[in-house]
């Protein structure tokens, strides 16, 4: 582990940070608190093992005493307004909006679960490692999530191109 | 026939497309014949879809300087960092005259730092020597202490903006003030911030070496006792202080290092205050 390695690291803890937490700002206060982790536990990485694994896996952890700490329903002070990337049209920010928005009201655990898989395409069984859950909780919470998600986009804002017309 | 049944879990491996090519061929049978079932995996496809278009363009923003910092951190061989070029110091005015203690300062650091041994031997001497700091040192560690461990926002006006730091502070201090260029000891400076004194404002600058030590200047405009004195050198904690004072201007440079290099260091910023 070397800082070009982290560096190459980099982009893809910051879009999953922003993925779990919607915030720009505490997304990439997340991200650092996962490289200083990183960097003073670096004896306990082995080299030659999967380092994005291992990142995320810290990041998962940082995440879960945080909300420990701090319950839910905190608002970081400040800087509350939050920067979902989006795309140009109106019509596209609107469902864009209704996809962050339903992706925030998805438990947590599920929502970490569904953007390994859908943003880190990481094989189930990378999962169940860096987040320490058996392999079938995986795919229950991936069961799970991807439904809960369905549904609020269907009872939202009705997706038209998502569903087939019988 | 003896398939085994489709499961949830096919279902979702066969949009993750992680299904062998025997198994997806049963999915796909098992689909047709079950379109409720495909528009829910169409479903799901297309979230993952438009989570990826959603998040995807962060991974083309530039870095913030505070993650490439810590991805950095420490890498960096101490050695690189001294290399780079020389200061002008022409180039920052820094403030007012000096008068002809440095002789004096030089020696008071060399003595100090043969004393390094006496002055750490015993918790009595360091309690002592702590009930007999000056506000300014004081002052100043409890400074360092606060400001100096904050990874995310240890200064208000950071060193890329370095002009409107100059002028900020020049302005509220009401004198001209501007960070000393220590890049030839290996500390970069970070940038500065704003702090209540006693009376008024005072100032903080923060460096930092490429293992990532922080140190800080801290500049005071609000010295009466109008006497001037050569290096003094105060302890609080971990934190080692060189202070002095010049007219109505208070310094003090502190760190968690060892004396022998707070002292080159404070030597080197006494030198560029000097030189203007």
């Amino acid at each position: 582990m070397d800082s070009r390695t982290i560096l190459a690291e980099l982009p893809r803890l910051r879009r999953y940070a922003r993925a779990m937490v919607g915030d720009r700002a505490v997304a990439d206060d997340l991200v650092q608190d996962t490289l200083e982790r990183g960097w003073s536990r670096l004896a306990q990485w082995r080299p030659g093992s999967d380092l994005r694994a291992w990142l995320f896996g810290i990041m998962h952890n940082l995440r879960v005493d945080q909300l420990r700490c701090q319950g839910p329903n905190t608002q970081p002070l400040g800087e509350a307004e939050s920067e979902a990337p989006m795309r140009a049209t109106q019509s596209d920010r609107l469902e864009v909006n209704d996809l962050a928005a339903a992706l925030a009201r998805l438990p947590e655990e599920q929502r970490a679960v569904l953007l390994l898989v859908a943003l880190e395409e990481m094989s189930y069984e990378q999962i169940a490692s860096t987040l320490g859950i058996p392999l079938g909780t995986v795919m229950s919470r991936l069961s799970r999530g991807r439904e809960r998600l369905r549904l609020m986009l269907d009872g939202h804002h009705p997706v038209a191109h998502l569903r087939v017309v019988r | 026939m003896s398939k085994l049944p489709i499961t949830e879990a096919d279902l979702h491996a066969y949009v993750d497309a992680v299904l062998p090519d025997d198994r997806r061929a049963e999915v796909e049978d098992f689909l047709a014949a079950q379109p409720e079932e495909a528009s829910r995996l169409f479903a799901y496809q297309a979230q993952k879809d438009a989570l990826r278009q959603l998040f995807n363009p962060v991974l083309d923003e530039s870095l913030p300087a505070e993650l490439l910092e810590l991805a950095e951190k420490p890498i960096v061989p101490a050695m690189e960092a001294m290399a780079t070029p020389a200061v002008d110091m022409k180039k920052r005015p820094f403030l007012s005259r000096w008068s002809m203690q440095r002789i004096a300062a030089s020696f008071a650091i060399a003595l100090l730092s043969g004393l390094a041994g006496w002055l750490g031997h015993g918790q009595y001497q360091a309690t002592e020597r702590m009930a007999q700091m000056t506000p300014l040192a004081r002052q100043a560690a409890v400074a360092h202490v606060v400001y100096s461990p904050d990874i995310k926002r240890p200064v208000e006006v950071t060193a890329d903006q370095e002009d409107q730091l100059v002028k900020w502070l020049t302005k509220r201090l009401g004198t001209p003030v501007s960070p000393p260029k220590l890049g030839t000891l290996g500390y970069e400076l970070i940038g500065g911030r704003l702090l209540p004194g006693n009376a008024g404002p005072v100032a903080q600058f923060m460096y930092h070496d490429s293992s990532g030590q922080r140190l800080t200047l801290y500049v005071s405009t609000e010295q009466t006792v109008s006497r001037d004195t050569g290096f003094r050198f105060a302890r609080e904690g971990a934190v080692n202080v060189f202070y002095w004072v010049d007219g109505k201007f208070g310094y003090a440079l502190s760190a968690g290092i060892d004396k022998g290099e707070l002292a080159r260091v404070a030597t080197a910023v006494y030198d560029q205050l000097e030189n203007k």
